[in-house]
């Protein structure tokens, strides 16, 4: 689906056992192992297959309602007196939200493998709605683990999953969060691993996944490039996007990765400051250990036990991240930094009030970064933003926390 | 490899019976409760002892062994603790083959050379890591193997014939035949079909082959026994002692003898099995 990588490029990984540099593989049970080659298989076949890829572009076209703009923001520009700053406007995507191009792609393997049932995990929701909205569109039934945490926090997309016909299985083992909701859904598999297909959210778990994740993201950065060079007749000096496990972030870096005048900054989340425990920024202040299927940087502690983290976005509260950024972090061709709760926040009211666009709070994220450092980039500089969700999932988080509304 | 493990399943084979193995988890519900459990076991008739190594994330395991699992963690246990339970118990136990059983990433942390080494210190003879498939032998399988400890692998229901080859080229000790796909503590299947599987294994290997998952009760434990090598019961024994605890979780005075009833029961379940099936 990419064009082919350069020599010496950034863009080759991983290798054949699934690894980016020591990060990645497949770490997973015996039960799941036979299903799992079965799907490298099978997603070998069909990402050179044309009609795959072309279903995969009109079910893109037509139903995503791609290609997703590249919006120059005029306002903020101008209130930050810096650097050109454009969106890749992901949320405009039917369901709101990058995370419906990963799922259409995953249910037509699904269903070239034969497989009758799916299963997902959500965090804030975002690719639980995605996932039982492919799954209505393709007439199966879907199971969606969520953190029992996550479903008080992010009610509309519980009941958008309900509308749509899904099962929504809250998950109170541990904190209640993305972590957990994963666990449930690979204890799920192990079980059905006949008539299952484990429609993963985010560019992290066992080989293939990671790979296959990024591969159907990465036509977020394809576009945007394209649209780029109209816009302005050239790239960007900077790629920013939130990461939790890094799917969107993926999607947008990677067609970037060879380009050596593009910066590009990976966005974690900070919580409540990164010197206790209350964030999830598993780059900066985590290590490298094995969990979900792959090696990557997790909060863990002396022990190996993996932490639970907190981020105010629920999209982001994930102790991991995917294993190709854990080796670019490693690598160093793209800076991994965190913003706290509070600066995300503050992003999001930013926007919505300059621009008329109400964002995830993932996004915000990455929004905090941009907030600082357009204003000390030249006027002939450009930025590109991932703006990966919309918000109308977090209006009562917001509002909660802003002592507005009711 | 160890001698240990060998002579024991070529010692209990000599009797006509197959082998129990008995898994519990490490530091449940505290250290000098699961010390206590641990040296119950043999003299219970335990013939091989599974040690459980705790885990935040257990992404293989039921709800009773998860729990399990917690409980040991809020009490504080490490794996440096978990083998500091299996050198005391080899302060009066050599004969037991121990295997340590639980999850990559505490060992991964703790660091692959240094676990080793005291791992065999402490007189482990086995290691079940469940979430190293043979696609991640260099990880820590083939050093296992190297410093002289058993690999023990997991054959399950999907692990075909294409593919039983790949997951017994490594394995040594015994192995472990999951009898469904699932998570600890799910139901039984039917014996004979457990009896088909056995025998499939046993076409492509001489090593003894144990069967687990869903074995509660003596009865079960006679069932598979009839075919399997060795009978493995885990979730059965974290209920029991679940089931003493204080509503606080912690050890009462029935913890350890309500272990060593059940463990007698089963005990008697495999004592009869070949006779059961001569029948």
């Amino acid at each position: 689906m990419n064009q082919a990588p350069k020599l010496n490029s950034y863009r080759g990984g991983p290798d054949e056992d699934g690894r980016f540099g020591i990060f990645g593989g497949r770490f997973v049970a015996e039960t799941l192992m036979p299903l799992i080659l079965d799907l490298q298989d099978e997603w070998n076949k069909a990402k050179d297959d044309p009609a795959f890829k072309a279903e995969l572009a009109h079910l893109g076209a037509h139903y995503i309602g791609r290609p997703s703009p590249l919006y120059f923001a005029e306002r903020l520009t101008a209130e930050l007196g810096g650097a050109k700053i454009y969106f890749k406007r992901e949320e405009l995507n039917h369901t709101g939200s990058h995370k419906i191009n990963n799922c259409i792609g995953q249910i037509l393997l699904a269903k070239r493998m034969g497989k009758t049932r799916i299963i997902a995990e959500t965090g804030a929701g975002q690719h639980g709605v995605a996932s039982a909205t492919v799954a209505a569109r393709f007439g199966l039934p879907c199971v969606v683990y969520m953190g029992a945490t996550d479903v008080e926090r992010q009610a509309p997309n519980v009941f958008r999953m309900k509308l749509l016909g899904a099962e929504v299985k809250p998950v109170t083992a541990g904190s209640g969060t993305l972590k957990d909701a994963m666990n449930e859904a690979l204890r799920d598999w192990v079980t059905n691993v006949d008539s299952t297909y484990y429609l993963i959210g985010t560019a992290a778990g066992p080989h293939p996944y990671p790979e296959m994740v990024r591969d159907f993201q990465a036509v977020i950065g394809q576009e945007a490039k394209e649209q780029m060079l109209a816009a302005e007749g050239r790239l960007p000096d900077l790629v920013v996007a939130a990461v939790g496990g890094g799917s969107n972030a993926i999607g947008i870096f990677h067609p970037f990765l060879d380009d050596e005048s593009v910066k590009i900054v990976g966005v974690e989340a900070g919580g409540k400051g990164i010197e206790g425990d209350e964030h999830c920024a598993s780059i900066t202040a985590g290590s490298p250990g094995v969990l979900h299927g792959n090696r990557t940087y997790l909060l863990q502690d002396g022990d190996g036990q993996i932490k639970e983290g907190h981020s105010i976005s629920a999209g982001l509260d994930y102790p991991g991240i995917g294993p190709e950024h854990a080796w670019l972090n490693d690598v160093g061709r793209v800076e991994y930094v965190p913003i706290m709760d509070h600066e995300a926040l503050e992003a999001f009211q930013t926007l919505t009030r300059l621009e008329g666009i109400i964002p995830a709070l993932e996004p915000s994220h990455a929004l905090a970064e941009v907030i600082k450092r357009a204003p000390k980039m030249g006027k002939d500089e450009i930025i590109l933003m991932n703006l990966s969700g919309r918000g109308d999932k977090d209006i009562f988080t917001v509002g909660k926390i802003l002592g507005m509304g009711q | 490899m160890t001698a240990r493990m060998d002579k024991r399943f070529a010692d209990v084979a000599a009797e006509g019976r197959p082998v129990l193995v008995t898994y519990f988890m490490g530091g449940d519900p505290d250290f000098e409760t699961s010390v206590s459990i641990m040296k119950a076991l043999p003299k219970a008739g335990a013939d091989v002892i599974e040690l459980g190594m705790p885990f935040s994330d257990p992404m293989a395991d039921g709800p009773a062994i998860q729990l399990a699992g917690q409980r040991s963690l809020k009490g504080g246990q490490t794996l440096a603790k978990t083998l500091e339970i299996a050198r005391r118990f080899r302060e009066e136990d050599q004969r037991t083959p121990i295997v340590l059983m639980g999850y990559y990433n505490p060992i991964y942390i703790y660091g692959v050379d240094r676990f080793l080494t005291d791992a065999l210190a402490a007189g482990i003879d086995g290691l079940i890591v469940v979430d190293l498939p043979p696609e991640m032998d260099d990880e820590l399988c083939v050093p296992a193997l190297e410093k002289g400890i058993n690999f023990i692998r997991l054959a399950t229901p999907t692990t075909d014939d294409r593919r039983l080859p790949k997951v017994l080229e490594n394995t040594s000790g015994f192995v472990y035949y999951v009898s469904m796909n699932g998570i600890t503590g799910s139901a039984l299947p039917d014996p004979s079909l457990i009896a088909g599987a056995v025998g499939r294994i046993k076409a492509h290997t001489n090593l003894p082959v144990c069967v687990g998952f869903g074995v509660k009760t003596a009865e079960h434990a006679r069932a598979i026994g009839a075919s399997a090598d060795g009978v493995v019961v885990g979730t059965a024994i974290v209920n029991q002692i679940a089931s003493s605890l204080t509503e606080e979780g912690k050890a009462t005075d029935a913890t350890v003898p309500g272990v060593e009833a059940l463990v007698r029961g089963l005990s008697a379940g495999v004592r009869s099995a070949r006779l059961a099936a001569a029948e």
